[in-house]
């Protein structure tokens, strides 16, 4: 089953990749607050220092949002789906795939390009360290609940604007210890705590989202 | 191999909608089956049934093969070439990749180049897909059924947007189907060129 399942997840991240993909978007988008919030707070180094955390965290959630509609939506409405439900791939292992891919052209490149956004923030080295490691961490499970609330929309005339307020709540705990893993960096506090909460749910995320996903396109396929 | 589809008393109801009711038919393999009815008679939803994305509200669809019977929806999925009334094509790849990946999805080995050939799209290999009309992507449609192997084709409309030579070329693929064993379903409302059963739907 590897072969299919590997072309699934080649083909989504070359979409992902090629013009109109949104794996660009995503990361500009995130450069572009990241930007925006220290000319807006202006340049009070220690404000900064103290709220990237939780700025960068929110900044990379709505990237990734922004590029939910890809992982099911335009399969959907091409008809694509239709034949990809009838390979040889279970709809929970077409779910794996595409949560694989979603994470490979957005949650890691958004992780990659954190370091470089938190230098805006003049966050010192501990909290940058923290800020990747959580969002290493927990932007599976931005991928994962994404995944969930783009394949509940898919017949929804303009789904993408309901998809936000499913998520959205959805990802509050994911956002809590992120940014508050960063806090405790600053104060010089350990934040595995907060990191061991974020990886729990972002490991449960990641385990009931092929199904819940699954689910949701095999209602929507026959609707 | 496939030996024969059975439907019985298949009824199908979306939303509170009921679109047929008590539809018995048999295919065997080797056998065309033409979908006829008005707009809004179920073509379409009988299809989508057949391949298992709805499920009949009430009866029964059996697909018989040399493995024995199959009932469940998904499993029947796994016979099905699906020729759909959406083009699922992606502008951003060239032809050429969109077909090796859908022969690599369908775990079917084989160079697609004769395919390609045998569907006169050879030449828009390199090309990419926002570039083809809307009958060269009905060609590489055609072209995934041949790529697929599967033994059962679902066909929405499978003339629709293809010119004389390219109508010619579809018909002469289903009965090359037919004639290998497989079987072919499709809904439309041109004369299919081939010989071929008749299923009329009524409006319920």
């Amino acid at each position: 089953m590897s072969g299919p399942f590997l072309s699934l997840v080649l083909r989504d991240l070359r979409l992902a990749s090629r013009s109109g993909g949104s794996a660009a978007l995503a990361l500009a988008f995130f450069a572009l607050v990241a930007t925006l919030v220290p000319l807006g707070v202006g340049a009070n180094l220690n404000l900064l220092a103290r709220i990237a955390g939780g700025v960068l965290w929110v900044g990379a959630v709505l990237a990734a949002l922004l590029s939910l509609d890809r992982l099911y939506q335009g399969d959907f409405d091409d008809g694509s789906l239709d034949l990809i439900a009838l390979s040889p791939l279970s709809l929970e292992q077409v779910a794996v795939a595409k949560l694989l891919a979603h994470w490979f052209s957005t949650g890691l490149p958004l992780t990659l390009l954190s370091p470089l956004l938190a230098l805006l923030f003049g966050l010192p080295g501990p909290g940058t360290w923290a800020l990747f490691v959580s969002l290493l961490i927990g932007t599976p499970a931005v991928s994962a609940v994404g995944a969930i609330g783009a394949s509940l929309t898919l017949s929804l005339k303009r789904g993408g604007l309901i998809l936000p307020l499913i998520i959205l709540p959805l990802l509050a705990p994911v956002v809590i210890f992120g940014a508050g893993s960063v806090a405790y960096a600053l104060d010089g506090l350990p934040g595995t705590g907060a990191l061991g909460l974020l990886a729990a749910f972002s490991i449960a995320a990641v385990l009931l989202s092929p199904f819940a996903a699954a689910a949701s396109v095999r209602l929507n396929l026959g609707s | 191999m496939i030996s024969s589809l059975i439907a019985e008393k298949l009824t199908c109801v979306r939303g509170d909608r009921r679109i047929f009711a008590d539809l018995d038919f048999q295919v065997a393999a080797g056998e065309a089956l033409v979908v006829e009815g008005a707009n809004g008679a179920g073509k379409t939803s009988l299809l989508r049934l057949i391949a298992g994305f709805l499920t009949p509200a009430s009866g029964g669809l059996v697909l018989n093969t040399d493995k024995g019977a199959i009932a469940d929806g998904e499993e029947r999925g796994r016979h099905i070439g699906w020729l759909g009334h959406h083009d699922a094509v992606k502008p951003q790849m060239d032809v050429g990749e969109q077909l090796e990946f859908f022969a690599r999805l369908y775990g079917a080995g084989g160079d697609i180049k004769p395919v390609l050939e045998r569907v006169g799209i050879a030449r828009q290999r390199e090309l990419p897909c926002r570039y083809l009309s809307a009958g060269q992507k009905k060609r590489l449609g055609l072209a995934r059924l041949l790529m697929s192997g599967r033994g059962l084709w679902l066909l929405d409309e499978p003339f629709a947007a293809l010119d004389t030579a390219g109508r010619a070329l579809a018909a002469d693929l289903m009965r090359a189907h037919c004639a290998t064993g497989g079987m072919v379903i499709a809904a439309t409302h041109d004369p299919l060129g081939l010989e071929a059963r008749s299923l009329r739907l009524e409006a319920a």
